[in-house]
């Protein structure tokens, strides 16, 4: 674990494409899932002999349910505009990452079995069989795809890959080859609650922790309730912020901006996960079961709010998701969603972000702040891809960018952003999302983060920014891991709520 | 699965070198370990693996980092409680790498 060798790309004013090298990553293949948690998972654990025809026949049942991934089978015309949007590609070279040629790994088998021209001249369209040599190299590459979606933002057919790639771990994880990480983050979400595996007394344990940590460096009592029965707010936030440095000065910020609002608020030992892995793999069934933890939670406690924390995959799941897979927003007509519906304040959107609530308490002028406690920091805000382009914050358009910016802005006084084409929509994905986040895909990892890296030492350069502000616990983990691999300390890393945190008035 | 040797006995270890199972380590299985992992140990590395023990005893988990920093500021002194002097012993990360040499499973998540 002391890591695999490799070169780490040198830091450029700008991310220049590189020339091809066949083959970069092709040995980059993340650890396969063992038998104890694909079984859970409802999924064989190595290929079984009739894996070419289930294999087929799942992609055949994709195709009918997500009339989207035909669309995307069929649309694309090969116009290469996707080929240098890929923080993958860039950084590490390998033709397979232009996002048309991964996606091509798929749609020349979809050609062959699922189109009249590919069924009787494959040769004439570019049809392939399935192969055993195929198979493996999705598996390599839909594990070098961060579903970041930055590629689709620039196709003139809006072809969403990371549909693509979900598409392509669903029909491998159908036929055996699934991932170990995600495997066991899914198993353990479903059967201790959390992706950490942090079982209730040891979650009960660490915020009674945190409650004493925070007394004694601001001498007030902020409190981290958990399970609270009646409460009104229900706070579902990733568990490495129970977890990990930085993502825990986030929640210390959470539970004090709590606090100074006066609300009454719960954490849930059963729904103490805000991350749901069951995106990442394109798994209706099972995302739909995560994301029905937080609602039987809800119903359990009784509360009138629903807010997440900072999580990036997490936010596109409860803002786009939770209507449809549970209920929680609209949608659902079943007794419980009935229940929840009747249950939750009509008068807050349903679900809200962390973000969205602590922007209208401070235009509300709820809270205060002493910004000079930020003096320290330069800081600059990374947009997180899955709030970045598949969510929305507030009512206007663009919220999702303005909302995290003006909070940094309310409780900090040195703010810069980073070059226009590298944020917002066009936000470069961090290196580690979409179930990349393990350390068997370091060099990925690394290489990927370079178009990032590249806009953020432009920063430190020329602004002398020194903090690197996320709303995302993968971004949080990844950055701290990937920093130092080009030369910035690990500490430059951290949460918007930690600066929220670190500024807060306490009374 | 993987197996290592450690004074005439074989175990068991997953492909990233964690032990397969808790109850096999010893205190030589964690020297192995942690000269795996290039990493020398010394009375504070100790301090720490002894703590992780105890903590995954009661909770089934690893100790998260801040409980682990207050309580290595506890036994070692308040200015040793940091996630800094932490990755100073277990330079590769506090969380994973210190779990290994203890013998605990990988933590998992966005982490």
């Amino acid at each position: 674990m002391a890591g695999p060798e490799f070169e780490v790309p040198a830091l450029s004013e700008y991310t220049e494409v590189p020339k091809i090298k066949e083959g970069a990553t092709a040995h980059l293949k993340s650890f396969l899932a063992a038998e104890t948690s694909q079984s859970y998972l409802g999924y064989p654990h190595q290929l079984p002999a009739d894996w070419k025809e289930r294999a087929l026949d799942r992609m055949g049942q994709v195709l009918e349910k997500y009339r989207s991934v035909r669309v995307f089978m069929d649309a694309c015309v090969h116009c290469g505009a996707c080929t240098d949007k890929c923080h993958y590609f860039l950084g590490t070279a390998d033709p397979n990452n232009m996002p048309v040629a991964r996606q091509e790994l798929m749609r020349k088998v979809y050609r062959r079995y699922f189109t009249l021209p590919g069924k009787i001249a494959p040769w004439l369209v570019g049809a392939e069989d399935l192969t055993e040599d195929t198979l493996n190299k999705w598996y390599n590459y839909y594990h070098q795809c961060s579903e970041c979606r930055r590629c689709s933002v620039y196709c003139p057919y809006g072809i969403d890959t990371a549909e693509i790639t979900m598409a392509g771990r669903e029909i491998l994880n159908y036929v055996g080859v699934g991932q170990k990480y995600s495997s066991e983050i899914l198993v353990k979400v479903q059967k201790i609650g959390n992706n950490l595996g942090l079982p209730g007394p040891a979650l009960e344990d660490t915020l009674l922790g945190l409650e004493e940590d925070i007394e004694a460096d601001t001498g007030v009592p902020v409190k981290m309730p958990l399970d609270v029965e009646g409460a009104e707010i229900l706070l579902v936030t990733p568990s490495a912020d129970f977890f990990s440095e930085p993502h825990v000065e986030s929640l210390i910020g959470y539970a004090k901006v709590f606090h100074a609002a006066g609300a009454s608020w719960t954490l849930s030992s059963k729904a103490s996960e805000a991350g749901n892995f069951g995106l990442f793999n394109g798994n209706y069934e099972t995302m739909r079961n995560i994301a029905m933890r937080i609602r039987d939670a809800a119903l359990e406690l009784g509360v009138k709010r629903i807010i997440v924390g900072e999580c990036g995959h997490a936010w596109r799941v409860a803002y786009a998701f939770w209507n449809t897979l549970t209920g929680i927003g609209y949608g659902g007509d079943d007794p419980f969603s009935v229940e929840l519906q009747n249950q939750l304040d009509p008068r807050y959107p349903q679900p809200m972000h962390i973000c969205e609530y602590t922007w209208d308490l401070i235009e509300k002028g709820v809270l205060k702040f002493d910004k000079s406690l930020n003096d320290d920091r330069v800081i600059t805000f990374h947009d997180s891809c899955n709030v970045a382009r598949a969510s929305r914050m507030g009512t206007e358009p663009g919220g999702q960018f303005t909302i995290p910016r003006n909070i940094i802005r309310a409780v900090a006084n040195n703010f810069q952003d980073m070059a226009a084409e590298t944020i917002g929509e066009s936000t470069f994905c961090c290196g580690g999302g979409g179930g990349l986040l393990t350390d068997d895909l370091i060099e990925v990892r690394v290489k990927g983060a370079l178009p990032r890296m590249n806009a953020y030492n432009n920063v430190v350069q020329g602004q002398g920014v020194n903090f690197l502000a996320l709303i995302c616990a993968i971004c949080k983990a990844q950055f701290t891991k990937v920093l130092p691999y080009y030369g910035f300390d690990r500490n430059m890393v951290g949460g918007v709520h930690q600066l929220v945190g670190t500024a807060i008035k306490l009374d | 699965m993987p197996m290592v040797e450690v004074a005439g006995k074989s175990f068991e270890v997953d492909e990233e070198g964690y032990l397969t199972n808790l109850a096999d380590w010893t205190r030589e299985i964690g020297e192995y370990l942690a000269k795996d992992e290039k990493v020398e140990l010394t009375d504070s590395h100790w301090e720490v693996i002894n703590f992780l023990r105890e903590y995954y005893e009661e909770y089934q988990i690893a100790p998260a980092v801040r409980v682990l920093t207050k309580a290595v500021a506890k036994k070692l002194g308040p200015d040793k409680g940091n996630n800094k002097y932490l990755y100073e012993l277990f330079p590769y990360g506090p969380a994973k790498q210190a779990c290994k040499i203890a013998g605990l499973p990988k933590p998992t998540g966005c982490i």
